[in-house]
């Protein structure tokens, strides 16, 4: 990649700041997981998203958002990854945001997202893999509008969402991009059953039962059988975001993990003297380092429009699962017991990975894109 | 922008003029390579020609001052440079250690005569040389090295022996590190440059396990150095082994990138066994990832931002992904890559090159050295 401009920077420290100070572990993720929110994240610091602009990162100037790039909301997830901070932004401020770029359903959503009142969530999984082109469930047509039915889950923050954005099919065969429609269905539209999940990481998921949910035409994001459009834009930069989240979480763990090797003693020695542990630490290292470049590139090519943007989001996605899996891994490990414990924030970075490695697709799948993009 | 697209087009109508089409034909072997030097000799009109022509733009080495036969270009159109020369797939019009390790060392540590004769002659492709780092005592812990140079008024006395030197039968000049004090392991040595015809230098080639025999042990018996042909101050050669070292791991780490070529799935054609398809696909997101790791990291070294340990992290990183490719093409070929001298195989290209990669993650400082370094300088962890 190119190096940061030096907006991009301003943005970057910004975001740095306002996160360390904000988005602690204490203040947020541990805050909201002990006290059993039913939303994982706060909505006061939502709002300080909104007050700083971050919620409109994505949205188009002359829709009142910043209209800058996947680049600059990597920026903002690294932070965010770094300090584990609960929040909607990767789903409704990039992926939402991405999907609803250029339809009336944008215009009906994005002021309550630039201000920081509204939660959009992506439904996209229905079995246990994520498969975005084997969706199956089903939207028919019914008078001036469609009834949708069928099943979806790990859709993240589903039950926060005012809107979810869920994609049906209404044409084409199983596996085909052609068919699809994404439709933009309010939470508490009729016929939808929202449960709520708990994840590994307190992270809320929802799982989604539709039967004969009647929407209007209008509820059409982008074309009518043309939903791959606006859903492969939401997916390509939810997954570059979840790349940067990762990326962010591994520095983070490893962060910890290098100050607690120049602490703990054992042998009489500091323990970040042994040899063994050095290298798996340089290793660790560099392996964060190409899969934050991966990327960067990744988002500087879908911000160019270029033709290999497609093939370098798998890319970045897959490394960043695992350079984050080793990070977390290697990071318990070189704890030892305390490592173990749920009073240690490491293994709160070992459970937020697990998540998001698999959030639209984990690195196997990814890979496999790759073969298949490259025709093997 | 519209300068550095005017730049572009004027590139690409010159190459397009400049570059003869054997010169775009991919290399089969490192014979192919364009190594310079009063003992080289062009294997076509073609090769000979590309080097002229490069030469006498400065385009050997784009991005050196124009007084030092260099290009005089800035980063960004260097890069453009690289660029189109890839999209033509054009073979490096020369290639030597005098352009990726010795002129950078020259540029910032050399005097202005030094510049003036070494560089240029380096960029017309006129000189060869070779590494005198390594001793049979004194590889990994290199300060550690013996050969000595005593003062003998206006010149050097030089006397000992250094080993792994690659192409030092072939090679014009040594740079080469020497003791000249006892008092202190690493402020005790001196960076000395010498014509390996001098009297008294011998080079005998040592067969790899690949086959090739690039590199020797090389013997100095009292060979006069004029003091001139010193590099730095007296005793501060370290600063200079190790500044010239950077740039030998930053061009090392580059193996990583294949040469450039097609993500390895594609290019080794139909693979049936799904879990060899699974490990390459793994690999090649691997490889895809660093080669945006290397565009950054040489972005950041022309800006002069990147940590001076990061071209460690790249070589060691660079050269496990390239051992790693090689293991996967062997597998991929199954038995065909076993041939040794078949035509099929051009000579065993692909046993052989499998077993060349091998010395990646040694030449230039082994993997295990380049973890230290990482973990002292960039994490800072204590007592590496
Ligand atoms: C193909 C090739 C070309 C070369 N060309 C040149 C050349 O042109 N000029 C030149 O001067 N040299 C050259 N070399 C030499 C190269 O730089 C050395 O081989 C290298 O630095 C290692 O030194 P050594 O061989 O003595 O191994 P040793 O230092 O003996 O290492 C043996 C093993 O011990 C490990 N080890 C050593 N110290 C440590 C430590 N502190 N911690 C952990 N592990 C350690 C090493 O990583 C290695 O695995 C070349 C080598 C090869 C293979």
């Amino acid at each position: 990649m190119t190096l940061l401009t030096d907006d991009q920077k301003q943005l970057q420290d910004m975001a740095k700041s306002f996160l360390a100070e904000e988005g602690t572990i204490k203040q947020q993720l541990r805050h909201w997981r002990d006290s059993g929110c039913k939303d994982w994240f706060g909505h006061g610091l939502w709002k300080q998203f909104a007050e700083l602009g971050l919620t409109g990162i994505a949205i188009p100037e002359d829709k009142g958002g910043l209209g800058l790039g996947t680049t600059e909301a990597v920026l903002v997830l690294e932070e965010v990854g770094r300090n584990l901070t609960p929040s909607p932004f990767l789903t409704t401020a990039l992926a939402a945001a991405k999907a609803l770029e250029g339809s009336a359903q944008g215009d009906r959503w994005f002021p309550g997202i630039l201000s920081g009142d509204t939660v959009a969530a992506l439904a996209v999984d229905e079995g246990r893999s994520h498969a975005p082109e084997r969706t199956t469930l089903q939207a028919s047509r019914s008078g001036n509008g469609f009834t949708l039915s069928g099943t979806k889950q790990f859709v993240v923050h589903g039950a926060s969402a005012d809107v979810i954005l869920i994609a049906a099919r209404t044409g084409g065969s199983a596996s085909e991009r052609k068919g699809l429609t994404l439709f933009a269905v309010e939470r508490n539209a009729a016929g939808l059953d929202v449960e709520n999940v708990t994840l590994a990481d307190a992270s809320k998921a929802a799982r989604l039962t539709l039967s004969n949910v009647a929407v209007d035409a209008d509820a059409v994001v982008g074309e009518i059988d043309g939903g791959w459009t606006p859903i492969s834009r939401a997916l390509a930069a939810g997954r570059t975001g979840a790349a940067a989240e990762l990326v962010g979480l591994a520095t983070g763990a490893t962060e910890m993990t290098i100050d607690y090797l120049k602490a703990r003693k054992q042998f009489g020695k500091l323990i970040g003297e042994f040899q063994v542990l050095q290298h798996r630490a340089a290793h660790l290292y560099g392996e964060i380092e190409i899969a934050r470049a991966a990327t960067y590139k990744a988002a500087e090519l879908l911000d160019s429009g270029s033709g290999r943007a497609e093939l370098m989001v798998h890319v970045a996605k897959a490394k960043a699962n695992r350079s984050a899996q080793l990070a977390v891994q290697e990071g318990v490990q070189m704890h030892g017991g305390i490592g173990m414990t749920d009073e240690h924030d490491i293994g709160l970075y070992m459970k937020r990975e697990a998540v998001l490695g698999r959030l639209f697709g984990d690195w196997r799948y990814h890979a496999g894109k790759v073969a298949e993009l490259s025709g093997y | 922008m519209a300068e550095l697209d005017q730049f572009r087009a004027d590139t690409r109508a010159w190459l397009e003029a400049n570059c003869p089409p054997e010169m775009r034909q991919p290399m089969k072997s490192e014979d192919d390579a364009c190594w310079g030097g009063r003992n080289f000799r062009f294997q076509s009109d073609a090769q000979q020609r590309w080097l002229g022509v490069m030469a006498e733009r400065g385009w050997t080495v784009p991005d050196w001052p124009t007084e030092y036969g260099g290009g005089g270009l800035s980063p960004a159109e260097a890069k453009v440079l690289k660029e189109e020369l890839r999209a033509i797939g054009a073979r490096p019009a020369l290639t030597s250690f005098g352009i990726s390790m010795l002129g950078p060392a020259l540029l910032k540590y050399g005097t202005e005569e030094q510049k003036k004769r070494f560089l240029t002659e380096i960029a017309r492709g006129e000189i060869r040389w070779c590494q005198g780092y390594s001793e049979p005592g004194a590889g990994s812990d290199l300060a550690g090295l013996q050969t000595k140079a005593e003062d003998a008024g206006d010149h050097w006395i030089v006397n000992g022996q250094k080993v792994w030197t690659s192409y030092a039968d072939q090679a014009d000049w040594i740079f080469c590190l020497v003791r000249t004090s006892t008092e202190s392991k690493h402020g005790g040595i001196s960076f000395v440059l010498f014509d390996m015809a001098s009297e008294g230098v011998s080079a005998k080639p040592i067969l790899l396990i690949s086959g090739y025999s690039p590199f020797c042990e090389t013997f100095f018996d009292n060979v006069k150095v004029p003091k001139d042909q010193l590099v730095g101050e007296l005793n501060k050669g370290w600063d200079v082994a190790k500044y010239l070292l950077g740039h030998e791991r930053e061009m090392i780490s580059g193996m990583g990138l294949g040469g450039g070529s097609a993500l390895l799935g594609k290019s080794v054609g139909p693979i049936d066994d799904p879990l060899l398809r699974a490990e390459v696909a793994a690999f090649d997101v691997d490889a895809l990832a660093f080669a945006a790791m290397s565009e950054h990291f040489l972005d950041q070294l022309k800006a002069g931002e990147a940590h001076p340990a990061m071209p460690s992290m790249m070589k060691y990183a660079g050269t496990e992904l390239n051992k790693r490719r090689h293991e996967l093409m062997m597998a991929a070929g199954g038995s065909d890559t076993l041939e040794w001298d078949s035509e099929r195989t051009r000579g065993g290209k692909p046993a052989r090159e499998w077993l060349r990669t091998k010395a990646n993650s040694i030449e230039g400082g082994t993997s295990e050295i380049q973890l230290g370094i990482v973990a002292k300088h960039i994490l800072r962890l204590p007592g590496a």
